[in-house]
Order: structure tokens, then sequence, then C-alpha cells
């Protein structure tokens, strides 16, 4: 059973969203773009003091790499 | 478990000078991403080599993207990168030199390479990130600021109209002559990837933000309004006439490809005057 419920996991997670979070600086692009509305602020900080963007439900995330492709600091990316 | 922390940009990068200098929400490196995924993607083609391509980079925030990028790459003195991505051009025919600089950086104190340029279509790819104001040195005017806008230097609103670049380029003789935004990454790299295959001269002008400087001026320094505002400002083209590329920050700006011939660009009547000189 608990087998089972892993595999289930498993395939709703097709994407990874990586956040590389020291090069983070908090300007919020990527959490206005994403359509489905999954990122927030993270309430941790970085070690510049910036609060970088944490995935709340990555299980909902679509693909579509707007977050990855408007990040001016290559901070971003999904799997 | 760990996760190998690799942004699949970090190979062209020199990650070693991350994070960049840029303020918070300047889109300057979503440009800059947006071109190495062109060129990336021409890599991966096998139309493009690594070690044939060569960066030039003047003065100016948008001109350090000549610094953050693995690749060989050049900085000068502001306003002449064109004078020096020329002579790259002529002495190694076979790289392609792209030039990398701001709207005061090539269009104010490097104008008159510019023109030179665009008259000779010299076989260079330049791309202008227009930020409309000169961000670095504290908001001055430049040819590019929309009318009426308050800056440090007009501080009762700009009187003078504002430079269209993409008529200018039209009207000299480029190849490639096109418009993007920072706000559109996936048009700009298309637009990107189409002018890493030109020959002759190339020009893109890149409507970035930003909202350190232009936007303390317009009253917009958050940078994700600062983003929008531009965003909304933004009509997408698939073949926009020349009429259409009107400048006016009020009515918002077409982006798209406005010119793309193939005419011989400078190198190709160089090697052929030589081939007449030798005789072979």
């Amino acid at each position: 059973m608990e087998k089972r419920s892993l595999q289930i996991s498993m395939a709703r997670a097709r994407h990874k969203i990586v956040v590389i979070s020291e090069r983070c600086k908090e300007c919020g692009i990527c959490i206005t773009v994403c359509p489905v509305k999954i990122l927030d602020k993270s309430s941790l900080r970085n070690s510049r003091g910036f609060r970088y963007p944490v995935a709340s439900d990555e299980n909902r995330c679509i693909g579509c790499r707007l977050c990855e492709y408007s990040c001016p600091d290559l901070a971003i990316y999904i799997l | 478990m760990a996760v190998a922390v690799e942004h699949p940009l970090d190979k062209y990068v020199r990650t070693e000078k991350l994070p960049t200098l840029w303020c918070p929400g300047c889109t300057i490196g979503i440009v800059m991403t947006s071109l190495l995924r062109a060129i990336d993607q021409r890599i991966r083609e096998g139309l493009l080599r690594r070690d044939q391509i060569t960066f030039v980079g003047g003065i100016g925030c948008s001109a350090r993207i000549a610094m953050y990028v693995r690749f060989d790459s050049v900085r000068t003195a502001h306003g002449r990168t064109i004078p020096l991505a020329t002579a790259i051009k002529i002495l190694r025919p076979e790289h392609k030199v792209i030039v990398v600089g701001g709207d005061g950086d090539i269009c104010a104190i490097g104008g008159n390479h510019l023109l030179h340029a665009l008259r000779r279509n010299m076989d260079l790819m330049i791309i202008i990130v227009n930020n409309m104001i000169y961000g670095m040195t504290g908001g001055q005017v430049s040819p590019t600021t929309p009318l009426k806008l308050y800056t440090t230097t007009t501080p009762y609103g700009n009187p003078e109209k504002p430079l269209n670049i993409i008529r200018l380029a039209c009207s000299l003789g480029a190849n490639f002559v096109a418009r993007g935004s920072a706000t559109h990454p996936h048009i700009l790299q298309q637009i990107f990837y189409k002018a890493l295959g030109k020959r002759g001269l190339a020009l893109i002008e890149v409507l970035s933000s930003c909202p350190e400087i232009f936007g303390r001026h317009i009253g917009i320094t958050d940078p994700v309004k600062s983003f929008m505002t531009l965003r909304d400002k933004i009509k997408v083209k698939n073949n926009p006439s020349l009429d259409e590329s009107e400048y006016d920050w009020e009515k918002g700006f077409v982006i798209g490809v406005y010119l793309d011939k193939d005419d011989p660009g400078y190198i190709d009547n160089l090697s052929l005057l030589y081939k007449s000189l030798r005789g072979f």
C-alpha cells in the first residue's frame, strides 16, 4: 500500500522546481509570471538577506518554464 | 538528498561573477539568458562553433553582459564598441561578433559609428538594450527618452522627440532589423536565433525596464510593477510594417521583425576585392 502511494506521488510531481537561493535578488518576477501561482516568497533569507522563492505545491507545476525564462539572475530552473 | 545545483546555462556563464551587479528586477539579465539560449540552440544544431563567438561591450549596465558570458569578450571605451567590433570582424571573418550596449552607449555616444556600420552593412550583430535613460550615471536624458518625461537633466519634462532606431536602421540598409522586449523572452530568443544566422548587419533593439533609475522618474520603483507596466505596453505582431515602429511611451510599442533581407555584407565585398587584386 505504501509503495503504491509513493508511486502515485512520484507520477504526479512531473516537474521539479530548483531554486539556486544564493543567486536570488528578490525581484519577484518569477512569482508574478507563474500562470498557476504556486511560487511564493520564502520566510528564509539567503546570505545577502533576500527572500528567495519557494514552491507551495510542486505537484501543480505545469512546466511552462516562464519563471526560468523570466529570471534575470539564473536562479530558478525546471528539471 | 542533495541536488546538483547547476543551471542549464551555467556552461556559458562566468559563474564565479554571479550574482550579477544589476539591481534587483533589472531585465538585462533576461536579455542575456535569452541570448545564451539562442546561442545554445545554434551550437546544439551545429550551426555555430563556441570558440568562434566574440562579445564586444562598451560602458554601461547592459555592456556588462560581455563580462558575464563565458566566451571571448572585450570591453572598450564608452561608445567605441562598433569600431572595435569592425576590426575584430575584418581580422577574424569566421567569428560571429556580437556587440552589446545600451541606448546611450550605441545611439548617443557611438551614434556616428552606428551610422557608418549600418551604411557598410558590416557583418555584426548589434544588440541595443534600450531602457530609455542613462541608468548607470544617474538618470540623464538619452536620445530614446520618451517625450515629456522627467529626468535628472530635464526637470520640467523632456522637450526632445525620441530617436526611432528601427527607422534609422531600415533607412540605411541593414540586413536584419527587429525590436524585442525583455518582458517577452520566448520571442526575444527566436529573434536572436534568426539574427545569429544572418550575414550583414543584424540590429536588435530590446526594450527593457529599469526599476531603479527610470522607475524613479516615472514613479514606479517596484520591480514587478515596472516589469508589468512595460509588458502592458507591448504589442506582438508577426510582420509589422515600418509605420508601426512608432516609438511612443503612451501608445505602446510593436515588437517583431521589421526587416529581413539577404544582401551581401561588408566582408563579402571585401573578399571579392581581395580576390580581384590577387587574381585567384
